[in-house]
């Protein structure tokens, strides 16, 4: 908070509002000021609005004349997020969303590092024929590969509808996702900057490739790791659509899951008590973005110059 | 002969990953071609193969239409119109020094959100009665409209949800993008005096040209998947409220996934392969005519 005050730098601000003249020059930058603004707000207000309502007393949505945009702290219904949680099992869902993501996440790492270690430091037949059929599947619409995972999750009977057990169900959610084309190509282009000197030098002391591996690249890289586990980590916790296939029982559900099905019906919604559900769900990925925007943006701006 | 091939112990590297990928990846390649080939399947048994029949079953399928139109309108209303947005936002965003920092935070936080979530709130404020967005018509003297209560309403609702949700991605990259742009191209032009608008054209949009190209291949891939907004706002049934079935907001992927949830009646995970099968090849003509424009028109 107090970095963003002094962001805001208010009191220059005010010493240049002071000397404010209508030059052409003043008016352009009142435009631009204007129209960013503006889509701020835009992009703003369904967070706003989900905050707002979350908020409110039921009785105060539904017999106000006109929705009011505010509501004072006293009259605020924290009330709600308690109901919210009471009429789902949330924290069931929680603890099953951060079980998974744990899961995969470290399988993820595992692999990705291991093969990413491969593409970019060992010489073999075929690497370079490998490499492109890996980047060649991710053009493909992920459906594709739904249909028969979904067949094959029910086939090993990870997936029935009635005799599911939990280890089941964590292995139909968690198996599919150990690994990813992509990120194992993002960590093979932060392993290609590490000098090869290192690598050579290593190996005149003996150093075998593993721990090369380990003491020198997963350091330097590490990162690009943290970027791939946060990733990994968000992509599980709004994970819908799997999911929503492969469990059969409602305490195995995840969070995403869970928020959509207990607010499904149409007529008889408390809404002040779904948005404090959608609140739920949203709040710890806007914590992870505001503290590790950084990371999140490498990737970003990663898979905005594989092109 | 420090760098001698290894091959063996490459591939033990290699291994986890691509035991995995075969599983989950490679394998179901293939197979949903096979599957789009064969005769009733269900239950992991086919009675033969047929050639053309579990696709002309999903053309016939009375939702197909349906799911080619709302996907067809999604991708071309929302897609050029994010791209514009995003283009605009990052151009002035990046033009100016007070309150970048917190402008540029508040348009990044779409990127991580729940789409579910933020359906489910988007829904709130197109609720006819108690929703912002007829409180805010109201101010203008215009009377409530219920919003997710038709098809063209509902449309509108979700273009904007589309285009809310496109926004983050897109002005992260072309972000990146500017700041990467060599400031002599500017100074140049500051010395010469060229007008805003023309360095906008001649020097920002050229330079910008492979993230342009990047965001909008992407862009049309992702908006044909269309699925888990539309889950959203209006739910797993994706109906307007009190609607009939021919104005649903079913789409190509909603249509894969409802053929595969009846997997136990014969020929309908067939159907959803053949289904896929028509979204690859439809991303694909549109990711190869993208790249055959990108290739005369992006400057490198």
């Amino acid at each position: 908070m107090e970095k963003i005050i002094e962001k805001l730098n208010l009191k220059e601000f005010w010493k240049d509002l002071k000397k404010f003249r209508f030059t052409k020059a003043n008016v352009r930058t009142i435009a631009v000021y204007s129209f960013l603004l503006l889509f701020a707000i835009f992009v703003f207000i369904p967070f706003y609005w989900m905050i707002l309502t979350s908020l409110k007393t039921l009785e105060e949505i539904e017999t106000a004349l006109q929705p009011s945009l505010w509501v004072k702290f006293k009259d605020m219904a924290f009330y709600n997020y308690y109901s919210a949680l009471q009429a789902a099992p949330y924290i069931r869902y929680m603890a099953n969303t951060v079980l998974i993501a744990f899961i995969s996440t470290v399988g993820t790492i595992v692999t990705t590092i291991s093969a990413a270690f491969a593409f970019a430091r060992l010489n073999f037949k075929g690497r370079d024929t490998l490499f492109l059929a890996l980047i060649a599947t991710m053009m493909i619409p992920g459906e594709m590969f739904v249909i028969t995972n979904y067949l094959t999750v029910t086939g090993l009977g990870w997936a029935s509808p009635f005799t599911q057990t939990f280890p089941e169900a964590i292995m139909a959610l968690s198996f599919p996702f150990m690994t990813s084309v992509f990120y194992i190509f993002f960590l093979r282009q932060t392993f290609k900057t590490i000098p090869d000197e290192l690598y050579l030098a290593a190996k005149v002391d003996g150093t075998s490739d593993f721990k090369y591996l380990r003491r020198i690249m997963v350091p330097i890289a590490s990162p690009t790791i943290i970027t791939i586990i946060i990733l990994n980590a968000m992509g599980t916790w709004s994970a819908y659509i799997w999911p929503n296939l492969v469990t059969s029982k409602e305490e195995y559900r995840l969070v995403t899951n869970g928020l959509r099905n207990a607010y499904t019906q149409n007529q008889g919604i408390a809404y002040n008590e779904a948005m404090a559900a959608a609140m739920i769900v949203t709040f710890p990925l806007l914590i992870v973005f505001l503290l590790l925007k950084k990371y999140i943006m490498r990737g970003v701006s990663r898979a905005g110059t594989k092109g | 002969m420090l760098e001698k091939q290894s091959n063996v112990k490459a591939w033990l590297y290699l291994l986890p990953a691509l035991a995995l990928l075969s599983v989950f990846t490679f394998y179901p390649l293939f197979n949903a071609f096979l599957l789009a080939f064969l005769k009733d399947y269900v239950y992991g048994s086919a009675t033969g193969f047929v050639f053309m029949d579990n696709f002309k079953n999903v053309i016939a399928d009375p939702n197909f239409n349906q799911a080619v139109k709302n996907t067809s309108i999604i991708v071309f209303v929302s897609v050029p119109i994010s791209v514009t947005v995003a283009l605009m936002i990052s151009v002035l965003l990046n033009s100016i020094k007070k309150f970048q920092g917190l402008l540029q935070t508040i348009f990044f936080l779409p990127y991580v959100t729940n789409a579910i979530a933020i359906g489910m709130a988007f829904a709130f404020i197109f609720n006819e009665s108690y929703g912002l967005l007829n409180l805010m018509l109201s101010w203008v003297n215009i009377d409530p409209v219920d919003w997710l209560g038709s098809w063209e309403t509902g449309m509108v609702s979700l273009l904007i949800y589309t285009v809310w949700g496109g926004l983050a991605f897109k002005i992260m990259v072309f972000l990146s993008g500017l700041q990467s742009i060599d400031k002599q191209y500017y100074d140049a032009a500051r010395v010469d005096a060229t007008p805003k608008f023309r360095v906008f054209t001649r020097i920002t949009v050229p330079l910008l040209s492979p993230m342009i190209a990047y965001i909008t291949v992407t862009s049309f891939i992702g908006s044909f998947k269309a699925y888990r907004t539309i889950v959203g706002l209006f739910g797993p049934t994706v109906l307007p409220a009190g609607t009939l079935p021919d104005e649903s907001f079913i789409t190509i992927v909603g249509l894969i996934y409802e053929s595969l949830s009846k997997s136990d009646t014969p020929g309908m995970v067939s159907e959803a392969a053949a289904a896929s099968i028509l979204l690859f090849i439809t991303t694909l003509a549109f990711t190869i005519v993208n790249m055959w424009v990108s290739k005369k028109r992006v400057h490198f």
